[in-house]
């Protein structure tokens, strides 16, 4: 089982690799308005670059409600 | 790049998008730039960004103008400024079957569903007319996916209230339509869509989620394609195939085993995999794809196994068949300089993967699929999209034998010690007229593949050279060439442009199958002609340097032309003075009258 800090570990490098920004550091409290780029079209790549490292679907509810990088997290850790 | 091959990691490349691209413009190039339109009526962000990994990948720099969500019917009859200013090379219209505005119902009579199909086709119709108007430039339209749910389940394909039957109706109007107007081009996402499965691709997360009218990951999968459509409308489609014997053609290794010994024909179901690859090729022949043996062998080994009863492909279906010891890479060189065609537009196919990494390391511009199981040879190269047809002309037909004549007008050089001698007894025959529309397809395909023989690598679109051909201003020349062992087809082009008493020459390229024939000379000729015609008195011609025009550096010059100036970068311009004291330079080629 991972932890939160594992999950959160491989988000940042997702985040890193879909932005291609080494710079990126990602916590709970993360929105888009803080990663230049992370607008809703780009957020399907990254949904789609979860899904794949995690190897599980999101529903298109969980999708439209999450608001932060800690509810994603919640979601994968669920799912896990 | 590896990466953007077939078959790719679609996963891998949305997510690592903004690197490849990096990479891409790093590394790639010197690039051809064009103009595209996409018009979508579903989101297109996606797409763009796949088209342009791929198109990048294929020397093809991409600038885009993308219409806003949805609008593409606006954007066709009513262009913003934007796109008016834009003027695009090429306008791509991405919609499907979430973009149709009435099906039938259940219960509707044929009449009625003919109606609506009416309807729904004109509506497609206007537009095209309307950017045939506007921009004149190629379309690529998509035809139409099947629905993802059918009210009727199977009697959908067959009724005419049926979203299947009016689907397909309505693609069959579609094609009718791109059969009877030229650079209209269907990309077939009906195709696409069952190859991928109809299921993933119209997976409804992604059209309600985004407005995607396919599922992402299938996005790269329709740019590959895509990709392949506008490389061959550019003149970028491989030309030849170099393939393997031992185990690739067939199974067994003939020096081994011997011809009786071999894996190939109907008695047993390995055989038949081998038999179904080889007639693959021999339907790629048809299409004008030359077929070329590279195989470590001994020749006569080699030619044993071709001659097996069982063997769909024989000797004179190849045009050069490389058998010995060499390394396969120089090999490739060989056939590319006795067919005189560049080592890219070679395909190598080849079982072994430490030959395929030996040639892919010497040689990176040919193209080295993964031929991984037998069973899978034919939708590796199939799906490479290597020889995507985008235009099909008679000349293509008759490829096959026009190249295996040159190797044997090769022969018959090395059989005369005087070369004049040789090009005497070849026999030559020539017209060389001002463009005539029947030609329009050819000399375009002409302007965007020749690299070599090329002074300024003008590429030309259809429309540029209608406009070329009917304005007074310009002299514009093709050559046709034929001698005793057939017909070359248009060989050769020149454009000038008229101004006042002085003709600067825009375009002169030519094929080099006809290299030191003579023929430069007789076009030559028929330029001074016509400019005497006008009472012009003086030809600029101007060379531009790229990495593959080196032979030409100095053809101005052989021509007579005195240099008038160089700049830094090698573009040199070259002047002509004096015609009326002009003589014909051309000796061998009788020209017809």
């Amino acid at each position: 089982m991972m932890t939160r800090e594992e999950v959160l570990d491989k988000l940042n490098e997702i985040f890193r690799d879909v932005f291609d920004d080494d710079s990126i550091e990602v916590c709970d409290s993360t929105t888009s308005a803080d990663i230049e780029g992370w607008d809703s079209l780009e957020h399907i790549n990254l949904v789609l670059a979860v899904e794949q490292e995690f190897d599980f679907k999101f529903e298109m509810g969980q999708v439209v409600s999450m608001k932060d990088v800690g509810e994603m997290v919640d979601i994968i850790l669920a799912e896990l | 790049m590896k990466e953007l091959e077939y078959p790719f990691d679609s996963e891998y490349l949305l997510k690592k998008k903004r690197a490849v691209r990096k990479a891409l413009l790093a590394e790639a190039g010197p690039f051809t730039e064009k103009k595209i339109a996409v018009l979508g009526g579903s989101t297109t962000h996606d797409v763009i960004a796949m088209l342009e990994l791929f198109l990048l990948n294929q020397g093809i720099r991409p600038q885009f103008y993308e219409s806003e969500y949805g609008r593409f019917w606006q954007d066709a009859m009513f262009p913003e400024q934007a796109l008016d200013s834009f003027q695009p090379d090429l306008i791509y219209i991405h919609t499907s079957s979430r973009n149709i505005r009435q099906f039938p119902e259940p219960g509707d009579s044929m009449e009625q569903t003919r109606r609506l199909l009416e309807q729904e086709f004109d509506y497609y119709r206007q537009m095209w007319q309307s950017i045939e108007e506007k921009f004149g430039c190629p379309v690529i339209q998509n035809n139409f996916e099947l629905p993802y749910f059918r009210l009727m389940g199977n009697r959908d394909a067959s009724d005419p209230g049926g979203r299947v039957y009016f689907i397909t109706s309505l693609n069959q109007m579609f094609y009718d339509y791109a059969r009877s107007h030229d650079h209209f081009y269907i990309q077939d996402i009906l195709y696409l869509s069952a190859s991928f499965g109809l299921e993933r691709w119209s997976d409804p997360f992604y059209w309600h989620m985004y407005k995607y009218a396919l599922c992402v990951p299938a996005i790269p999968a329709l740019a590959f394609n895509l990709s392949n459509i506008i490389k061959s409308m550019l003149g970028k489609n491989k030309k030849a195939l170099a393939v393997d014997l031992d185990n690739t053609l067939w199974g067994g290794v003939v020096g081994d085993d011997g011809p009786e010994g071999l894996t190939m024909g109907p008695e047993t179901s390995m055989g038949q995999v081998y038999g179904a690859f080889q007639s693959y090729l021999k339907a790629l022949k048809k299409l004008g794809i030359l077929l070329n043996v590279n195989s470590k062998n001994d020749p006569e080994n080699a030619l044993a196994g071709l001659n097996h009863p069982d063997c769909l492909l024989k000797p004179d279906d190849f045009i050069v068949i490389q058998a010995n010891w060499e390394n396969k890479d120089r090999n490739i060189l060989e056939i590319a300089r006795t067919l005189n065609i560049l080592p890219e537009s070679i395909v190598f196919v080849d079982d072994n993967p430490a030959e395929r990494a030996i040639v892919r390391a010497h040689l990176p511009g040919v193209a080295v699929p993964e031929m991984e199981q037998v069973e899978h040879y034919i939708e590796t190269i199939d799906r490479s999209g290597f020889f995507e047809v985008t235009s099909f002309s008679g000349d293509d037909r008759k490829r096959n034998e026009m190249y295996r004549d040159n190797v044997k007008r090769a022969g018959l050089e090395a059989s005369f010690a005087d070369y004049g001698e040789y090009l005497k007894s070849l026999e030559m025959k020539a017209v060389i007229r001002g463009f005539e529309p029947v030609l329009y397809d050819r000399i375009t395909q002409l302007t965007n593949k020749s690299n070599q023989f090329n002074l300024t690598t003008k590429r030309c679109t259809q429309t540029d050279i209608v406009h070329m051909a009917e304005d007074d201003g310009f002299i514009d020349l093709y050559g046709r060439l034929t001698d005793r062992f057939g017909d070359n087809g248009v060989v050769s082009v020149v454009i000038g442009e008229q101004q006042k008493d002085a003709l600067h020459i825009r375009l002169w390229l030519m094929s080099c199958r006809v290299l030191k024939r003579g023929m430069e000379q007789a076009m030559m000729d028929g330029v001074v002609k016509r400019c005497r015609e006008r009472n012009i008195g003086h030809i600029y011609g101007y060379y531009y340097p790229t990495a593959k025009n080196n032979m030409v550096k100095n053809f101005y010059q052989e021509m007579g032309f005195e240099k008038v100036r160089e700049d830094a970068e090698g573009n040199t311009l070259w002047r002509l003075s004096g015609l009326e004291q002009y003589e014909n330079k051309n000796q061998y080629i009788e020209v017809e009258k």
